[in-house]
């Protein structure tokens, strides 16, 4: 229930670091009771524009205007935190900010009761609380530990944290990332019913579907600059891309590729379930050589483990693991490489690269006893440089040069840098765990591109992702995984998929 | 306010010019506790100077002090490169010594070929137990090595001295609790007529030298370094991430526990409980100043070596406490500590209103 | 064996365990506080010996032992913003500046002794803490001795902990230093300072450290001597892990420190002729390291602990 009282409006937002303008001008109006969709490539300046409002960057130019419930128009301070809080302005970001080791109680009246306060009277603030979730929907166990709950009820929790302190602007930052269609179907119910009742959103999402079919008008931000702004109901999904990238977005074409023998098989697999990671159920899984098999679900339901027993990180604690090879009953890290399983982790930063080491030294890392990178335990710098330098070339890594820290590489470039690693041995098995995760369109593209020439090679391919759509897009065969099992589909619809994601038979 | 932002990619030159500046600055700030002391300012300083500089016997002597820093330091840089926590050395260099003396009076006899390095191999053997210890108690139950190899310190000396009380005790010392002395075979010869300057400073120099080489050179040097930055992505590139940390740990406690052999063989010719003066623990601040380089720690063991001696020296003449080398060894570590943040970090003042 | 149960039995025994745990007692919390904010302070044991010598030397020149006690802990609490400086707002290593605070704590510490009373045959001392004789309670049999007769140092050490508990598990500000070693960024999400609770958070732990300084100089001795903090400080390191971070367990963890160390010198003149007494002197680091390997596998680590936090970083 859009309504035309403004109660948000961002005029000529410019922020600049050094010689990259990540916000230029930017204008950006809410209304009461509006969703405002902001859409954009990774670096097109939303996660900039946000931080402004919030205080956490000053801009270098613009200005941050809200009304309050009188339609009194008012200012607000640049660069000051505390000034968003104070006009109710607040954001569920995509990463929790939760204190896992309290209770959800504490950590929604957390820095809303004054610290050195002696008494603490919480029958009021519970009162509110037990009110606020009959309101919205939105239902959390009080007295429950953080890290006791599940992915969507800490989510709730997050938003419960903004509704408290009686927001009426909410900005959310992905927030279906971590749901099940379902879930995020629950969430969008939630929130419209709070919309219904006075409270504007601010949905930043990189999902086309959720946006067209949740907000009422549409941002879209490209290098730093708003490219343009429609109503949501005279928009398509081409439209869009066509204004977030600039060009028509060409969607990989998959075309079914020749499979050939089996190339790993995972027979009655069981791992026991960890703190922050789900176990397996008895999966089993056969890989042809020449298939891209993708697994779907909701992060948290096993992906992680089985990503860990095919890498060699973890033991199962039963079944056995085949490969064109080998048979075992588990692997490690060496005896996977040895086995040609190329691996580009879920975690690029904390798995795929040391980021204090050079590019150079990265890209052997996996093969350091290689006669071609060492003789007699010392490193052979030159043939290791020329190496690079020729990876480099190929797989288009950008960044200072090969002799500098990874971490100074952009996400995508270190991507680029574990995919060159993997693909130059022409590895039999690749495991591919949320590969395009945080790429934009362009790197992520250029990911499924090299993925499918794999594949046309004949490498046998897992692609774990919780993106369905491009699990769809992507793989040959779909399977999902759901409290630790894993389910093949021949369904390539999305809402029986989910049904499947969300432990539903379909 | 003030805002914080790291350096994309710190200079060479601010890099390594930081831990020179800190050395200095520590020695300036030295005259606050002077002057508090109420000791003429320049004259201390002047002692200081002359204590090392001023006479041939000066500075071997603070050579010779350099010695065991330049092992200790060692200990601590290959073990901080891979983030091991190894703030054991002063124990492991005392295994090392108690090792030496066991092996070297007179349990073995031969030719000084045979006899050095069985003494520098045996004190290596047991410091470097001495740190497996604490590692293993890390690998197996997770329990943190600073604490242990810290509580190990203590417990070694309790040790030492109950050896020296009991089967170490040299008959002949009159009730004295120090061990017999080492025989001569295995006694790390003199450099130089007259001087106390031994072959266990060469032998230190030899060993970061070699240690240099394996950091920057080699396989081992890469899995070490790529350990100690992100164990993670190491295990996933298949590197043996306990046996390489294990095998620092074993490495790390080998170097401090040649100091405590250098020390005995070298120096003292036995063994007693005040064998080091904290060696052990200056050994993290030589490291720390050599910014975890083998080189660097060289250079930086010289400088704080000659800290004590020239310290020693001007207490002698003017009546300061000593104390004061130690305070200026832990400025200097502050210092260096502090000066590594300017030199990965920018710091911008903000304008009134403006928030980081 | 018989002997060992007459160990127990005796009043003084536990009179004795309750003393060695006090500075113990008043280590933990201090460590247990800087912890639970995220910052681990090996800065103690420098603290320690500057607890020992201000407060001492205070009551030394002054004549007052309370003045003596608050600045010991003024004193720690100046070597914790030291560390909480480097630590918390620049995010250096806080194993290095721990470390460091430590070295320059005690070599400031000596010097300053050795300037002020250079070259003392006998220790200067002073009138220390004296039991405090409740009547009637300390007529108590058992209880008496053992509780009714200890100086006023050991019932702030208890008080202290009573209030700790009440503080990190009633109060709103106890919550939000429980998060912030947890998640910084959900405090700092919510309005709070991170850098404002971490500093002072490292700052009273400190202060806390300072007061078992103090008691070692006022209450347990009279005198001031180099390395007597002996590795006290490094042991309630340990002993914070074995008590998992709570206050109530903190006094558990020293108090069985403390029996043990009592039942080690009561072994000692029993059994001194059989066993050297080195090896007595040993156990209570040995019983710290069995203690951590005991506590450190299932250790629930305050999840930020060591980790810097910047803002606008993430």
């Amino acid at each position: 229930m859009t309504t035309s009282q403004p109660v948000l409006s961002l005029r000529g937002m410019t922020k600049r670091f050094g010689t990259v303008t990540a916000a230029d001008a930017i204008d950006l109006d809410l209304s009461r009771g509006e969703v405002l969709a902001l859409l954009g490539e990774n670096g097109a300046g939303k996660t900039t524009l946000m931080n402004m409002l919030f205080g956490q960057y000053t801009p270098d130019s613009g200005s941050v205007h809200v009304w309050d419930e009188s339609g009194t128009e008012r200012l607000l301070p640049p660069g000051q935190p505390h000034a968003a809080i104070e006009a109710r302005i607040g954001m569920v970001h995509q990463h929790f900010t939760l204190a896992e080791n309290l209770s959800v109680v504490d950590n929604i009246l957390l820095g809303t009761e004054r610290l050195f306060h002696l008494n603490r009277n919480r029958r009021a603030a519970r009162a509110k609380l037990e009110a606020l979730m009959t309101h919205s929907g939105l239902h959390a166990p009080l007295d429950a530990r953080i890290r006791d709950l599940s992915v969507g009820e800490r989510q709730r929790v997050e938003i419960l944290k903004a509704l408290y302190r009686d927001v009426r602007i909410l900005v959310l930052d992905e927030p279906t990332a971590v749901l099940t269609p379902q879930e995020a179907d629950g969430l969008f119910v939630s929130m419209r019913s709070m919309v219904a009742q006075g409270l504007s959103v601010i949905f930043i999402s990189h999902k086309l579907r959720e946006v067209l079919s949740f907000s009422d008008r549409i941002a879209v931000l490209r290098h730093g600059a708003k490219v343009g702004e429609m109503a949501t109901a005279e928009a398509d999904t081409h439209s869009i891309i066509r204004m977030m990238i600039g060009e028509e977005h060409d969607a990989p074409e998959r075309s079914p590729g020749k499979t050939g023998e089996t190339a790993l098989r995972l027979s009655g697999i069981n791992v026991a379930p960890g703190r922050d990671t789900g176990g397996l159920l008895d999966v089993s899984l056969d890989l042809k050589a020449g298939e891209i098999v993708g697994i779907a679900g909701v992060s948290g339901n096993g992906q992680s483990a089985l990503a860990r027993v095919i890498s060699g990180l973890v033991a199962p604690s039963s079944g056995s693991i085949e490969t064109a090879t080998a048979s075992q009953t588990a692997l490690t890290p060496r005896t996977a490489l040895a086995q040609g399983i190329g691996r580009i982790p879920e975690d690029r930063h904390h798995d795929g690269i040391v980021a204090a080491l050079s590019v150079a030294e990265n890209l052997v890392i996996e093969r350091l006893d290689d006669p071609e990178v060492s003789r007699a335990g010392f490193l052979k710098r030159s043939a290791m440089a020329k190496h690079a330098e020729d990876l480099s070339a190929a797989y288009d890594v950008r960044g200072p040069g090969i002799h500098a820290r990874a971490a100074l590489l952009s996400g995508g470039n270190i991507q680029k840098l574990i995919l060159a690693r993997v693909l130059e041995t022409h590895p039999g098995v690749i495991l591919a765990n949320q590969p395009t995760r945080g790429l934009d369109f362009r790197a992520a593209a250029e990911v499924s591109r090299r993925l499918i020439a794999a594949r046309d090679r004949g490498a046998g391919v897992i692609l774990i992702s919780e993106d369905l759509d491009e699990v769809l897009s992507l793989a040959d065969r779909i399977l999902v995984m759901h409290a630790g099992e894993l389910t093949e589909t021949a369904s390539r619809d999305r809402s029986a998929i989910g049904q499947l994601m969300a432990g539903h038979a379909a | 306010m003030i805002e914080i932002t790291p350096r994309e990619n710190p200079s060479r030159l601010l890099t390594a010019g930081v831990p020179v500046l800190a050395a200095v600055l520590s020695l300036v700030l030295a005259a606050i506790p002077l002057a508090f002391a109420g000791a003429p300012i320049l004259d201390a300083y002047g002692q200081m100077v002359t204590g090392v500089f001023g006479s041939a016997f000066a500075f071997t002597e603070m050579l010779t002090r350099a010695t065991p820093l330049i092992f200790t330091g060692l200990a601590a840089a290959v073990a901080f490169k891979a983030r091991l926590w190894n703030i054991g050395g002063e124990g492991q260099l005392y295994l090392g010594a108690m090792a030496a003396v066991w092996v070297g009076t007179g349990m073995i006899d031969g030719p000084p070929i045979l006899m050095v390095p069985l003494v520098l191999l045996a004190g290596a053997i047991a410091g470097g137990l001495g740190m497996l210890g604490p590692a293993v108690l890390k690998t197996r139950f997770g329990a943190d090595e600073v604490v242990t190899s810290l509580l190990l310190n203590f417990i070694i000396l309790i040790f030492v001295q109950m050896m020296l009380e009991g089967p170490l005790k040299d008959p002949m010392s009159l009730g004295w609790p120090q061990s017999e002395p080492i025989v001569d075979a295995a006694v790390l010869p003199q450099l130089m007529e007259k001087m106390r300057l031994h072959a266990g400073f060469l032998l230190a120099i030899g060993t970061a030298v070699i240690a240099h080489v394996i950091m920057a050179m080699t396989v081992w040097g890469l899995k070490i370094r790529a350990v100690g930055e992100n164990p993670a992505a190491a295990k996933h590139a298949g590197i043996p991430v306990t046996r390489v940390f294990l095998a620092v740990a074993f490495a790390s406690g080998a170097l401090a526990g040649l100091a405590g052999v250098s020390e005995v063989a070298g120096l003292k010719g036995y063994l007693t409980a005040d064998l080091s003066p904290g060696f052990g623990y200056t050994g993290i601040v030589v490291a720390m100043l050599a910014g975890l380089s083998p080189l660097g720690v060289v250079a930086s063991a010289i400088f704080i070596a000659s800290v004590f001696v020239g310290t020693d020296s001007m207490s002698r003449a003017i009546g300061v406490s000593s104390f004061l080398a130690d305070l200026t060894v832990s400025m200097s570590l502050i210092c260096v500590l502090l000066g590594g943040f300017f030199a990965r970090f920018r710091i911008r003042r903000l304008k009134a209103g403006e928030a980081a | 064996m018989m002997d060992i149960l007459q160990i127990f039995l005796s009043d003084s025994f536990w009179a004795a365990s309750l003393r060695i745990a006090t500075p113990l007692i008043f280590g933990v919390l201090g460590a247990l506080l800087c912890e639970r904010s995220g910052v681990l302070n090996l800065g103690i044991e420098g603290i320690f010996v500057v607890g020992a010598m201000m407060g001492w030397l205070t009551a030394y020149l002054t004549g007052s032992l309370w003045l003596g006690v608050i600045f010991a802990a003024l004193s720690g609490g100046l070597f914790g913003l030291f560390h909480a400086v480097l630590t918390v707002p620049l995010g250096l290593s806080q194993h290095v500046s721990g470390l460091g605070i430590t070295m320059f704590a005690t070599a400031l510490m000596s010097f300053s002794y050795r300037t002020i009373f250079p070259q003392v045959s006998t220790p200067p001392r002073i009138e220390p803490f004296r039991a405090l004789d409740v009547p009637l309670l300390s007529d108590l049999p058992f209880l008496g001795p053992v509780l009714f007769q200890q100086t006023a140092m050991t019932w702030l050490a208890l008080l202290l902990v009573a209030l700790l508990w009440w503080i990190m598990d009633r109060t709103a500000l106890g919550v939000a230093i429980k998060a912030v070693g947890d998640n910084p960024d959900a405090v700092n999400a919510q309005g709070l300072s991170v850098i404002r609770l971490r500093m002072g958070a490292v700052v009273a732990g400190s202060a806390l450290m300072a007061l078992g300084g103090a008691f070692l100089t006022m209450s347990a001795f009279d005198a001031f001597f180099f390395g007597m903090v002996n590795g006290r400080g490094w042991i309630c390191i340990a002993l914070v892990i074995f008590a998992s971070w709570q206050p109530g367990k903190a006094l558990l963890g020293a108090l069985l420190f403390g029996m043990f160390d009592a039942l080690q010198v009561r072994l000692q003149t029993e059994a001194g002729a059989l066993i050297p007494g080195q090896v007595f002197l040993m156990v209570p680091y040995v019983l710290s390291i069995v203690a951590l390997i005991i506590a450190a596998r299932k250790a629930d680590y305050p999840r930020a602990l060591l980790q810097p936090w910047f803002k606008g970083q993430r």
